[in-house]
């Protein structure tokens, strides 16, 4: 998404100084929030660093995390190439779950090279369907996508309390959550790595994470090397020129729906499949709308995604290990900063341009004035 | 006396275009007064300045021989400084009565200025010949009458100085000499009238002066009795216009597109294009001229396959043609018809994508362009490059984003993909509308040249010159129908004004 | 009779819980009836339960609580202006964000400030907005019919719930009735128009956001110090929501919007009452069915299947002019 005013400094900084500049703000007034809590800002950040990269175990969880985070980022990423805000990634997630939970219930008999994959397929047919609906009614009948997708949020969560309450729930229990199905179990890394030869500390950072990285490949490759990706671009970008070009924008707000909420639906693989081995409630716990931020950070693109979910991976172990050092801060603290982030690179992505082209200009000699545009 | 509105030396960028250079403009008070240029010569930006919606660089401005700051659109208004924009300024779900008291409603409760307000329009009303219902809403109304409240608008905050922004751009004749009518009467009231245009026959009919712009600046000043058309359209280009094209004379073969009692709608269904029959042969030009809005955008549509066909037959090759979305638009390309859209900004290229992206716009699918799902990139990008070379595109670069092309470079973007299919007919909308004189003269050059090589070319065009310049056979569109054709050689502006107007000039003729 | 009883008691729980409902959608209203969508409504009304609360529990006046909770929510609603207004930023990215912030925020400042996890202490009365009885409730309570409405359903509440009422024909009367009502619609169907009549776009959306900011101010103050009798953290659980598709059930018109607002108030009542009963016919209806309800209602409405919704043509587009 181009800025509304020109371009006047080479993009790489626009793609790269911007986020960055926006992202450091975010962390000043997060230092401020810390301020005003009376800790030590600088302190926190050493505990923040330490506790999301500082050991084996600490890296294990923060790349768990950000598995969790590339997922729904790339679900808003490829949503907003065709320039809707999918706001249901985390109805899309949970009701992924479901998918993965019914396949893993009724299927467990299979053996795990058949059945993880299926698990993969459930997962993605189950969020794409969540998705559809929504999409079906932007395309077809006009429906703001971003009103529809917030209630889907709100209905699959009923759906799923319900369905955890009264149907998958194991007999004789009283936790609403259903049976382990543990064949459908996808390794963690850490097993993985023993195999291999190599010790690694114990963490539920899992093999999905691989799986996450394909994604991102595969995303990038449809986004900007097919004729799908073109056309999707093509509505999001300017739908009249879809029209003129015969382009079917109906088709394209449906694909990329669903896609997006397949990638959506992944979550499930790194929770249900790589860690809970069952599916609990609330498993999906907000980390579709950080799928947002991670999006933002990003700017959309597949490279950006991954290092803003490992930035968001980072703080959210990074948070747990410091409200455990410092107790009077809670882990609530990275929901701060995740929404601080969200405000600077988000809502207000442009407002340091001036600055930057400021500074820009005056290492730059000034180009000579370019073909203007009309 | 002092003028009316005196600027000096006003001066105005965007970014790294200079709009307005050093503009001095002498308006003297109750006269009318046009400003003429080409699109983009920087008219419609004087005026924002003088409206206080754009803020000069540099400059002054003296209303009644007072120098004004004008900052704000209100500082204008306060000055009796009225302006009727281009694209109307109007909340299309009030009434007429509640856009016209918007920003002076007469008291922080609205009862008692809407009471007032009625006997004042009332008035005005009769003393102007601007009726209207003011309880009617406005998305109701059509344009004309929409333009007579813009009028009572300004005339309701007391204007004196009425700037009428390119005012006959979406009316007929009748309702353009109607308005025109108007603004005599205003004009006898003692007011001061500036109208932008880029029409002479406007300037000539109307205006006591008239200023020329050409690029940004202000290159005449002249009494309009004492000028002609051919010295304003000489000022306004810079130099003599070729108002006729070299071309031989044109040998059509078989139709290849036909027409027969074509109906076709616009997106909200109504009803544009009522039922009209024509065909194009192969090596001939055929125009289509019209006041715009009369269904030729809609007619374009159809037979470029975006709308859908609600009756008639379209015949291509001899094959009938529907059309419609999502897939009409994609198969009339592969039935050999290309079109290069009216609108290339929002149509014909996609603005933030990169010029080889643009270049197979609507072309995507082919196999040339794909391998499997996969687009060829170094291949397109290859292919873009030649077409820009062939077509004298600059830059010529083909990773440069589309909209840092010029006007006329980003036309012959669109013109390279269309013509480089090498289709057998080919629809052209408004070729020339923002491009400058150079690429004007390419663009109308490759169009004889496709018609010399021996396929149908239909051209659109609210330019009456381009039409008559280009055209062997021209047909007029007015109303959704299409009430006359000539052979080009014996078309005058005259004559296609009045058909325009859904006359007969045969009967007209006879009346006078 | 026990049935007429038990129906006017959930009328009652009806106008208890459609009254934030009504106050939010209403602040949607004004701020999307001036072009600046509104899905921060939920945070706003978080900002001000806590603030409201917190400062009622260090105070004991529920009279500078709710100034303090109107406070913070025109602070945040300031934030959405400057980002959307100014700055031309995404509006329904800046409503998130305000979200996702405030929903930290809260717990962590009312953890560090009253070490109860995120909640904060029990308020005491003169903390509260507590009912009020009108004249002569006690005395009629017990007439047949008229008894239980007047005394149940239109005495007993507290100031808020009055006010939530009364601001509806309020703001009718503002967007209809004053001229800044007819400026403020007009520059939320087209900016441009309102510029040039020689108004400021941007001061009037500020304007409209900062309503906004006060009618989510009281109805998160109502959350924390007249409804509950304490902040909870995330009390708001997605009222905020609730209110925007009652506001687009409304049609982004004031009365009808009110209408939604009871509709979704009253099937919340209602599952309460249900949980868990046995219905004539149906049987036991599953509550999670109703608590969908508002949100599959709305959805079906965006679709087109009752009556278009229409919004105001300029809204979430944010107005960029050059100068």
């Amino acid at each position: 998404m181009a800025g509304p005013m020109g371009t006047d400094i080479p993009r790489w900084a626009n793609v790269v100084v911007l986020p960055i500049v926006n992202l450091i703000a975010a962390f000043l007034v997060s230092g401020l929030v810390v301020l005003i809590i009376g800790e030590n800002p600088l302190e926190v950040v050493q505990i923040l660093i330490w506790g999301a990269f500082g050991f084996e175990e600490a890296i294990g969880y923060t790349l768990f995390y950000a598995t969790n985070f590339i997922f729904t980022g790339l679900a808003v990423s490829i949503a907003f190439h065709c320039m809707l805000f999918n706001i249901g990634g985390e109805g899309q997630a949970y009701i992924g779950g479901l998918g993965i939970t019914l396949v893993g219930l009724h299927f467990g008999f299979l053996p795990p090279i058949v059945l993880i994959p299926l698990c993969v397929i459930g997962a993605a047919l189950f969020g794409a369907a969540w998705a559809f609906i929504p999409a079906y009614l932007q395309a077809k009948r006009g429906s703001h996508i971003v009103i529809t997708t917030i209630m889907f949020n709100f209905i699959a969560s009923s759906v799923m309390v319900y369905l955890l309450v009264n149907v998958l729930i194991q007999p004789g229990s009283m936790q609403p959550e259903s049976r382990e199905f543990g064949e459908a179990a996808i390794p963690f890394v850490h097993e993985a790595l023993a195999w291999l030869g190599v010790e690694f500390a114990e963490s539920p950072w899992n093999l999905s994470f691989l799986w996450a990285l394909v994604c991102c490949v595969l995303v990038w490759g449809y986004v900007w090397h097919t004729r799908w990706g073109y056309e999707m671009r093509t509505v999001g970008t300017s739908p009249t020129a879809a029209a003129y070009a015969g382009i079917s924008e109906t088709k394209s707000i449906i694909v990329t729906m669903c896609i997006s909420g397949a990638l959506a639906g992944f979550l499930g693989l790194n929770e249900i499949m790589g860690y809970h081995h069952r599916l609990l409630l609330h498993f999906s716990g907000g980390y579709g709308f950080v799928g947002i931020a991670v999006a933002l950070m990003g700017r959309s693109h597949p490279v950006g995604v991954c290092l803003a979910a490992i930035l968001f991976g980072a703080l959210y172990q990074g948070g747990a290990e410091l409200s455990f050092e410092i107790p009077t801060i809670t882990r609530e603290l990275v929901i701060v900063i995740q929404g601080l982030v969200i405000i600077f690179a988000g809502a207000l992505e442009f407002m340091f341009k001036p600055q930057v082209e400021a500074v820009f200009r005056w290492f730059m000699p000034r180009r000579s004035a370019a073909a203007p545009a009309e | 006396m002092a003028p009316a509105i005196k600027l000096v030396g006003i001066d105005k960028s965007f970014g790294a275009v200079h709009a307005n250079k050093d503009i001095n403009l002498n308006v003297s008070a109750g006269s009318v007064h046009g400003i003429i240029g080409e699109n983009g010569a920087g008219k419609s930006t004087l005026m924002s300045i003088l409206y206080g919606f754009y803020k000069a660089d540099a400059g002054d401005i003296f209303v009644n021989g007072e120098k004004l700051n004008i900052h704000a659109s209100q500082d204008a208004i306060d000055a009796g400084i009225g302006m009727v924009h281009q694209h109307f300024m109007l909340v299309d779900t009030f009434s007429v009565l509640e856009n016209i008291i918007l920003g002076a409603e007469g008291g922080a409760l609205l009862r008692k200025g809407v009471d007032k307000a009625r006997e004042e329009l009332n008035r005005l009303e009769r003393e102007y010949e601007l009726e209207v219902d003011i309880d009617a809403l406005i998305g109701d109304l059509p344009v004309g009458l929409q333009q007579r409240v813009e009028i009572l608008k300004a005339l309701y905050r007391g204007a004196q100085i009425l700037v009428l922004d390119e005012p006959t751009g979406v009316l007929t004749p009748q309702e353009a000499d109607h308005l025109f009518r108007i603004l005599n009467a205003l004009k006898d009231q003692g007011k001061t009238i500036i109208l932008i245009t880029h029409k002479l026959r406007e300037i000539m009919a109307i205006t006591d002066a008239v200023s020329v712009m050409r690029q940004g600046e202000m290159v005449a000043h002249r009494e309009t009795a004492k000028t002609s058309t051919e010295e304003l359209a000489e000022l306004m280009v810079g130099r003599k216009v070729l108002l006729r094209v070299e071309k031989g004379e044109a040998s059509p073969a078989h139709a290849v597109l036909e027409v027969e009692n074509l109906t076709a709608t616009d997106k909200s269904g109504v009803v544009r294009v009522k039922g009209v029959s024509f065909n194009v042969r192969a090596g001939e030009i055929v125009g289509i001229a019209g006041v715009s809005g009369n269904g030729q955008s809609d007619l374009l549509a159809a037979l470029s396959g975006i709308t859908k066909v609600t009756g008639g037959k379209i015949l291509i090759n001899g094959k009938p043609f529907v059309g419609g979305p999502p897939q009409g638009a994609a198969d009339v390309r592969h039935m050999g018809l290309a079109h290069v859209p009216e609108d290339r900004q929002r149509m014909g290229l996609v603005i933030p994508f990169e010029a080889w992206e643009c270049s197979i716009l609507g072309y995507h699918n082919e196999d040339e362009c794909c391998r499997g799902p996969v687009i060829d990139r170094p291949k397109v990008i290859q292919e873009s490059l030649r077409k820009m070379e062939a077509f004298d595109v600059r830059p010529q670069d083909p990773n440069l984003v589309t909209g840092n092309f010029s006007g006329g470079n980003q036309q012959k973007i669109v013109l390279a993909r269309e013509i480089d299919r090498d289709p057998d007919i080919l629809l052209v909308g408004q070729p020339t509308r923002g491009v400058d004189i150079g690429a004007i003269e390419f663009i109308h050059k490759r169009l004889i040249e496709m018609r010399d090589a021996g396929k149908a070319v239909l051209l659109v065009s609210v330019e009456l010159d381009e039409i008559m310049s280009l055209s062997d056979r021209i047909l007029v569109m007015f109303d959704g129908h299409i009430v006359g054709e000539i052979p080009a050689s014996e078309a005058n502006e005259r004559i296609l004004g009045l058909m325009m107007a859904g006359i007969n000039p045969d009967d007209d003729e006879e009346a006078a | 009779m026990e049935d007429f009883t038990l129906f006017v008691l959930v009328l009652d729980a009806t106008l208890r819980v459609s009254t934030p409902l009504i106050l939010a959608a209403l602040a949607g209203l004004v701020s999307e009836r001036s072009g600046v969508i509104d899905i921060g409504l939920e945070g706003k009304m978080l900002g001000a339960a806590f603030a409201a609360a917190a400062v009622a529990a260090i105070t004991g006046s529920a009279w500078i609580a709710l100034a303090a909770g109107i406070g913070v929510s025109v602070l945040l609603a300031l934030i959405h202006g400057f980002a959307c207004i100014t700055h031309a930023g995404n509006h329904i990215v800046s409503g998130m964000a305000i979200n996702i912030f405030v929903s930290g925020l809260t717990i962590v400042l009312g953890a560090k400030w009253f070490s109860q996890g995120g909640s904060t202490p029990q308020l005491p009365h003169e903390g509260r907005f507590m009912p009020l009885e009108w004249p002569g409730a006690e005395a009629v309570a017990d007439v047949p019919v008229i008894g239980p409405l007047y005394s149940e359903l239109l005495s007993g509440h507290n100031l808020i719930v009055y006010v939530a009422f009364l601001a509806v024909p309020f703001i009718y009367w503002m967007l209809f009735k004053t001229r800044f009502g007819l400026r403020l619609r007009a520059v939320g169907e087209n900016p441009q128009a309102v510029d040039t009549a020689g108004i400021s776009v941007f001061f009037l959306r500020y304007r409209a956001v900062i309503i906004c900011g006060i009618l989510c101010g009281i109805a998160g103050t109502y959350l924390s110090t007249a409804m509950g009798a304490s902040f909870v953290r995330d009390m708001t659980a997605g009222k905020g929501y609730i209110a925007l598709a009652a506001m687009i059930f409304g049609k982004w018109k004031p009365l009808p919007t009110m209408l939604a607002c009871l509709l979704f108030g009253f099937l919340e009542a209602v599952a309460i009452r249900v949980q868990g009963a046995e219905l004539p016919i149906v049987g036991q209806i599953p509550v999670q069915f109703i608590e969908a309800l508002p949100y599959v209602l709305t959805v079906v409405l965006l679709a087109g299947f009752i009556g278009k919704a229409i919004p105001p043509k300029a809204d979430g587009v944010p107005y960029i002019k050059e100068h």
